[in-house]
């Protein structure tokens, strides 16, 4: 960079010994009358678009930004899934992702219902009574109503300021504590839909043979680095 | 009667039932907002490598293919990205991060009180403000000032989910397995890329914890659960 601004000065220089560069007048020849253009000179000289600012050697000049207006909401996210699981039509989906977090009462009947409805199509489907196969007491102890109340009233990410921060980590137990970037999101939903409330003995894992895998859809983290600083993910797949 | 004996009986043509299942965390999660670029992708929150930061993350506009797709993904200046923070545990927010692009970089502004809660907006230009320049495929940056960092650009999609598999179980012929088993499964989602906001802020920035919310079912389950700050993001656009 120096050398540069150095080829600029005698570039400068010698533009003044042929014009009328005001800052040339000096012509004692001992050395100290051309003022070197700088970035703190306090002056727009060079070719500086602002005093000391911009051009080809100093920082950007700086930009008046327009953070005026008005932003109105159209998409909002808490917790992972939610408005897709539990929405169930487009009207509620588009609805939902438009209203306050903090008033979101009416969605807890439509989210119990949907809950509800996937487990009577599924009886619809063997030829079962719907009134016999139900959503089941889930491992957070939370029955249907008090479940899809959670999920509608309360949906944000609750996030803790200390200790571990967690989705659901069922080697330490530690829930909903934040999100981490490790966190099989899937399956911890999958198991608080269908699995019922005994951890060590869920419902749809697959067993007996027969029954279909409901409770994880088999896929983990695979090679995604957790152990990057700021900011944690990692750059693009090519 | 307990599903797991219904399933002995007739298999899994019951699967049918997570037909309309989630797509993905909040990928294309509503038609008004799918394939839109306010469409919020995911959320994290977590600690920091230093524990007494959280770390807020939210992704947009996801999933993008690796090349062009990803390269000429860019943050529009009309979208405002909001980190609402609610520390009084009425989740209204109290503090909000607002990210917006101007030029080249991501302005960042607060924590800070906002002028009005709920859907609307106006950014808070009194609040402290700092950017970074928004990152490239091949170029990260990351601006650290008064202990918060930030960073937005490209990235890897941490997000994973056989989605393949998903959708033929949601088709009309499901497979009698439902899920396939780890080894299997194939995470849709591992070559794919989305577009990141990232902030790191000490915990100082944010308030002191309320209960938390889980506590407000009254059951004696959650007693030990500890304080915790509400958190969720909002994508809104310029009227």
């Amino acid at each position: 960079m120096k050398t540069i601004y150095r080829t600029l000065i005698m570039a400068v220089i010698a533009l003044c010994t042929t014009t009328m560069f005001v800052q040339c007048a000096d012509d004692d020849d001992n050395g100290n009358a051309i003022n070197e253009p700088t970035c703190d000179d306090g002056i727009m000289n060079a070719d500086e678009e602002g005093i000391d600012c911009g051009g080809t050697f100093c920082e950007p000049c700086a930009v008046v930004l327009d953070f005026s207006g008005t932003y109105t909401q159209e998409d909002h996210m808490g917790r992972p899934g939610i408005n897709t699981v539990f929405g169930g039509s487009d009207q509620v989906k588009n609805s939902f992702n438009v209203s306050i977090t903090s008033d979101r009462a009416t969605f807890q009947p439509i989210f119990e219902s949907t809950l509800e409805n996937y487990f009577d199509e599924y009886a619809v489907e063997l030829g079962l009574d719907p009134a016999n196969v139900n959503y089941e007491t889930n491992i957070l102890g939370l029955d249907a109503t008090v479940f899809t109340t959670v999920l509608a009233q309360f949906d944000a990410l609750q996030v803790a300021p200390d200790g571990e921060t967690t989705y659901f980590n069922p080697g330490t137990g530690a829930a909903l504590t934040g999100r981490n970037l490790a966190d099989d999101v899937i399956d911890i939903s999958l198991i608080l839909m269908f699995g019922g409330d005994d951890l060590m003995n869920l419902n749809f894992d697959g067993d007996p043979a027969g029954e279909p895998l409901l409770i994880t859809d088999g896929v983990d983290a695979g090679d995604r680095d957790f152990s990057l600083d700021f900011p944690y993910m990692s750059t693009v797949n090519q | 009667m307990k599903p797991t004996k219904l399933f002995a009986v007739l298999g899994g043509a019951a699967v049918a039932i997570l037909s309309i299942f989630l797509i993905a965390a909040d990928h294309v999660d509503a038609p008004a907002v799918a394939q839109t670029t306010t469409d919020i992708a995911d959320v994290y929150a977590f600690e920091g490598s230093n524990p007494n930061n959280t770390v807020l993350i939210a992704t947009i506009q996801g999933p993008l293919t690796p090349g062009n797709v990803t390269e000429m993904a860019e943050f529009p200046e009309d979208v405002l990205v909001e980190f609402n923070i609610d520390n009084t545990g009425d989740f209204v927010e109290d503090l909000v991060i607002q990210a917006i692009r101007r030029g080249d970089s991501m302005y960042f502004f607060g924590p800070a009180a906002p002028a009005q809660t709920g859907l609307n907006s106006t950014i808070q230009t009194t609040a402290p403000m700092n950017s970074v320049k928004i990152s490239s495929t091949s170029e990260t940056e990351v601006t650290t000032n008064n202990n918060m960092s930030f960073f937005a650009g490209p990235r890897r999609d941490y997000f994973f989910f056989d989605f393949d598999r998903f959708n033929q179980v949601a088709s009309d012929t499901p497979p009698t397995e439902g899920f396939l088993p780890a080894g299997q499964a194939t995470d849709f989602f591992e070559d794919l890329n989305v577009l990141a906001i990232t902030v790191e802020v000490p915990n100082s920035m944010l308030g002191t914890a309320p209960a938390h919310a889980a506590k407000a079912t009254g059951l004696p389950q959650f007693d030990n659960f500890p304080n915790a700050y509400n958190v969720w993001v909002s994508a809104k656009r310029k009227q």
